[in-house]
């Protein structure tokens, strides 16, 4: 146990709760943004799929909102702390997007609107484990949180669900994005508390 | 770099900067150092283990050696900032991780002009950039344009003067949202566009752009500077708190 803080007693939440270690529930729905929110029009959004030398998927908005959708409740984590439990999105399966895609590479990039990044292994992104989401609690997705569409991959922190997304690469090698290399860890698993480099 | 670890500050100093929010000057054995602009994770613990962690700003200069300032800004309804700005007592010890944040950094090396943009209590690592740029002794060319509700809660407010007045190249503008006072020329008000326009650098100057404060304000404010010619890579942003509305 730590440091006793001296008069401290908390705010408990509700005790039936299972939170990740190191991690409050909140109602509300922060931001964490680098810059300013980019404003993607509609009629411009791609969204593809790359190996790094060749486009072998790619979308525009009307193509890729006739791919079937589903509706997907989960609960996401923050790296800044906060948990928000039971939310509902609606989105793209990226084991839809990837239907048919022949590769032998084990690492993504997904890269943004804004020029965000962010690195994942290949197998966290199928399996129903991940989407490309577009509405959020039954409203399109707004600018701030990520809109017109953003990944969703709620069992790692929420740093990897990249905002305005509009492409994964698949790669051979590992290469760290944006928070990666600015000192957030590079799995960010939130139950082994995986926030920094060296965790 | 090495995993970061939990360290123990010990309270020296407490400082009301407003009828809600404190400065907590912390001295830390282990403190590595740190960089303008990032933040810690601070740790409570109640006797039966609980424990509740939230992040805050360093307040400081990046040369304060083992000396750790933080601003808190009490919330409402807050688990943590209720304690850290009412119950906290000198030599009382507190729980640290950190410096966290790398992005969101101004380096003495940059040469370039720093536009800084607070909305409230996200002044607090924007004090520690000016605060740095002295203790380097860096010439580089800093504006503020700082809003905040009324002039009861300005932070920092006699020693952003003097440091303006000591050194023409830190320029200060305030745009009070709810009570502006009698010598303001602007009547109170959001900040604008046309505000954003004539506050800021010149584009064309390529200054870095750093904007801190509660999540509505920081997408108007950034949006504003887009809007005025500044790259989206040259605006760096740090919000707090909920978006307003629904969501």
């Amino acid at each position: 146990m730590g440091t006793i803080s001296r008069g401290f007693s908390g705010r408990r939440g509700a005790a039936d709760v299972k939170l990740p270690p190191g991690q409050y529930l909140t109602t509300d729905f922060p931001v964490l943004s680098a810059g300013p929110t980019p404003r993607v029009p509609l009629d411009q959004w791609e969204f593809t799929i790359d190996d790094g030398t060749d486009v072998l998927r790619r979308w525009n908005w009307k193509s890729f909102r006739q791919l079937p959708a589903e509706t997907i409740t989960v609960d996401i984590h923050c790296v800044t702390r906060w948990s928000k439990l039971g939310t509902i999105w609606e989105g793209v399966s990226l084991d839809t997007i990837l239907a048919g895609v022949k590769t032998e590479a084990e690492f993504a990039l997904a890269h943004s609107y804004g020029d965000y990044s962010t690195n994942l292994p290949l197998e966290d992104l199928i399996n129903k484990q991940a989407w490309v989401a577009f509405r959020f609690d039954d409203e399109n997705l707004a600018p701030e949180h990520g809109g017109p569409a953003r990944l969703l991959v709620p069992h790692l922190y929420f740093w990897k669900s990249a905002k305005w997304v509009r492409g994964i690469t698949l790669m051979h090698e590992d290469k760290p994005g944006f928070w990666e290399s600015l000192g957030y860890h590079n799995y960010g698993d939130p139950w082994r508390e995986q926030r920094h480099w060296g965790d | 770099m090495g995993r970061l670890r939990w360290l123990v500050g010990t309270v020296v100093a407490l400082h009301d900067e407003t009828a809600t929010a404190r400065t907590i000057t912390l001295e830390v054995p282990d403190w590595p150092g740190h960089l303008a602009g990032q933040h810690v994770d601070v740790r409570l613990t109640a006797p039966d283990g609980y424990s509740a962690v939230r992040s805050y700003s360093i307040a400081s200069a990046s040369n304060s050696e083992r000396r750790v300032e933080l601003t808190v800004e009490r919330l409402p309804n807050g688990e943590v900032s209720p304690y850290l700005t009412q119950e906290v007592a000198v030599s009382d010890r507190l729980e640290l991780l950190g410096p966290l944040g790398g992005w969101f950094v101004w380096r003495a090396q940059q040469p370039e002009p720093i536009q800084l943009i607070a909305g409230g209590s996200g002044m607090v690592p924007l004090m520690a950039m000016i605060r740095s740029r002295a203790a380097a002794g860096s010439t580089a060319p800093f504006r503020l344009l700082y809003s905040v509700r009324e002039p009861g809660a300005v932070f920092y407010r006699d020693e952003l003067q003097t440091r303006s007045d000591r050194d023409r190249s830190v320029t200060l503008a305030y745009a009070y949202t709810r009570a502006a006072p009698k010598d303001s020329s602007r009547p109170p008000g959001r900040i604008d566009a046309e505000l954003v326009a004539e506050a800021t650098w010149p584009s064309k100057l390529g200054p870095t752009c750093y904007v801190c404060g509660p999540t509505p304000f920081v997408e108007i404010a950034a949006g504003f500077l887009s809007a005025c010619g500044n790259r989206p890579d040259k605006i760096k942003t740090e919000r707090f708190g909920p978006t307003g509305g629904k969501k």
